[in-house]
């Protein structure tokens, strides 16, 4: 392979190429706007969350319940038309202490990101979602968390009807 | 089953860049070029080609197989792209195999590029669209989050340390110092190099990833009768597998890639493979975060779930270990771009079976090597077993 290489080199570019105008190229910007519908167990789903609930489905045949829900158990591929008002508290699956945006431009507090597992749903069965009002240092695997909610006239039936999990005080 | 022996007789790749200044189509021309070159073949001799090649939103062009195919010498001819996103680069060879192992086909040429350095400001932004756009993409998640949420998922159930896993990073970086097309190799690099790179998304870290890059890599399959005008040395495709799980990856088991093993027992069972830790030689699993490295270990059955830190504490995962893990450097040493990454253990493995693999050679002359890729949403594996 070795003298294969050696035929074909390559040229790397790095970025000073680019900023001193050494080679040329093109830039241009693509622009997709969508509207996505939401689809019948989602739209539920939302329709949920603008309730203050976070609904899951059931499969009667197999006895899961899964969040968020869907139409079709995954598992025998029956349908999955149960739908099931889940508690609105749970526990860290994972998470993660992230120091970076979503275009790797660095930030000093982390956005704290989480998979929730979701009380009365099966075991592992969880959302993602932001855990806030707690020291990142503090949040560990297993924390127990509740939803924090926006106020019932704020919510538009989105996720982000759910502002974060926050520690949860048990009594 | 009643399917015909496959041969992998050539190959070739590009050098694995941060950028490069040679399109898609350019890349892709070179290591087809290389891989018949190798052979002493030329595309008159090719019935029909095999594109593998990952989002179209990393280069900004739709329907991307069209466009890169007349570097992947593909027209007047039979011409498909798979795509099962990062598990692409080992699933093109699996779509060459069955090209070939059906009888439709004798000879195949396969081919994957990558060019993520297009989008701006950086290829991580391109994969956002992999979170469903109505419950997760309104919370402005970012592409660490899902292997750092995975990453401590797994280290907390198993009690792996994070030094531990570091290693993988190290041994691969080091691995790569040999490989002439690598883009990150680092002979010297160390545990304590890793452990104090930047923090990304803990607990992931800068020397935890593999970064983003360009190159091409292109294999040349062929029917025994044909192989065997070819060479005296065709390395087999002896199994393959492929496994897809579910969707809704937070309802999922995040410490155990449970769709690895069953693309694993599928290639296993094909090659007439009992006992994999005794029966594969070397080892490619998918390493685009250190930790990666170890799951796939585990799903591939080649390690206890929580145990495959210690094959690189005992050496066993060394070059010159009992069952050397990625001697080319994998994708955190020799570079990731997806798709040809995934193809580049492909052309590893036919290598280092063949005594051609250099400064890399793998000692004890081997016979059998496993390869494997894993992708879409942290759901799909797929696995090649190879051996001469």
């Amino acid at each position: 392979m070795t003298v294969n290489i050696k035929k074909y080199p390559g040229t790397p570019l790095s970025e000073k190429d680019f900023a001193e105008g050494k080679i040329l190229f093109n830039y241009d910007e693509l622009r997709g706007d969508y509207a996505w519908d939401t689809g019948i167990a989602i739209g539920r789903y939302l329709a949920g969350l603008k309730e203050g609930v976070i609904l899951g489905a059931r499969c009667k045949a197999c006895r899961k319940t899964v969040v968020p829900p869907r139409i079709v158990c995954e598992w025998c591929f029956r349908p999955m038309d149960q739908y099931v008002p889940l508690r609105d508290t749970g526990q860290v699956n994972t998470f993660s202490l992230c120091y970076v945006t979503w275009d790797v431009r660095r930030i000093e507090e982390p956005e704290i990101s989480a998979v929730i597992e979701i009380d009365g749903a099966s075991p592992l069965h969880g959302i993602m979602h932001r855990l806030g009002a707690v020291d990142p240092q503090q949040v560990h695997i297993g924390m127990r968390v509740q939803a924090v909610w926006k106020p019932p006239e704020e919510r538009e039936g989105a996720i982000t009807d759910i502002l974060y999990f926050k520690p949860l005080e048990e009594v | 089953m009643g399917m015909r022996k496959v041969a992998v007789v050539g190959a070739g790749m590009t050098r694995f860049v941060r950028r490069a200044q040679e399109t898609g189509k350019e890349l892709s021309w070179q290591a087809a070029r290389m891989a018949l070159e190798s052979c002493d073949m030329t595309l008159d001799d090719i019935q029909a080609v095999c594109m593998g090649t990952a989002p179209d939103a990393f280069d900004g062009v739709h329907m991307k197989a069209e466009y890169l195919s007349d570097g992947a010498g593909a027209w007047r001819k039979p011409y498909m792209r798979s795509y099962v996103g990062g598990g692409t680069g080992v699933f093109v060879p699996i779509q060459g195999w069955y090209h070939i192992a059906s009888g439709l086909f004798d000879v195949v040429l396969v081919v994957a590029e990558e060019k993520m350095s297009s989008y701006y400001p950086h290829a991580q932004a391109a994969f956002l669209t992999i979170f469903d756009h109505t419950t997760e993409r309104p919370l402005k998640p970012n592409l660490l989050w899902i292997f750092a949420l995975e990453m401590n998922r797994y280290m907390t159930t198993y009690g792996v340390a994070k030094g531990d896993i570091a290693r993988v990073s190290v041994l691969h970086k080091r691995n790569a110092a040999d490989h002439p097309c690598a883009l990150l190799g680092d002979p010297h690099i160390t545990v304590e190099d890793v452990l104090n790179s930047e923090t990304l998304a803990w607990p992931v870290q800068r020397y935890d990833v593999s970064p983003v890059s360009d190159g091409a890599v292109a294999i040349v399959m062929a029917a025994e009768h044909v192989a065997a005008r070819i060479t005296d040395r065709p390395v087999w495709i002896e199994g393959v597998g492929w496994s897809l799980d579910t969707a809704h990856w937070t309802n999922r088991d995040l410490a155990y890639p449970r769709y690895v093993e069953h693309a694993a027992r599928m290639a296993y069972e094909m090659a007439g493979i009992k006992e994999p830790r005794k029966e594969i030689h070397i080892v490619e699993p998918y390493d685009p975060f250190d930790y990666k490295a170890l799951h796939h270990l585990e799903g591939l059955l080649l390690a206890e779930r929580g145990q495959a830190a210690q094959l690189y504490i005992d050496g066993v995962a060394a070059r010159d270990g009992k069952m050397p893990v990625c001697p080319s450097g994998g994708l955190l040493g020799v570079g990731n771009p997806i798709a040809a990454a995934g193809l580049m253990k492909i052309a590893e493995l036919f290598w280092q079976l063949r005594g051609e693999a250099g400064a890399r050679q793998v000692p004890g002359q081997p016979t059998r090597g496993l390869a494997q890729a894993w992708g879409d949403l942290m759901q799909v594996g797929t696995v090649v077993i190879m051996g001469r």
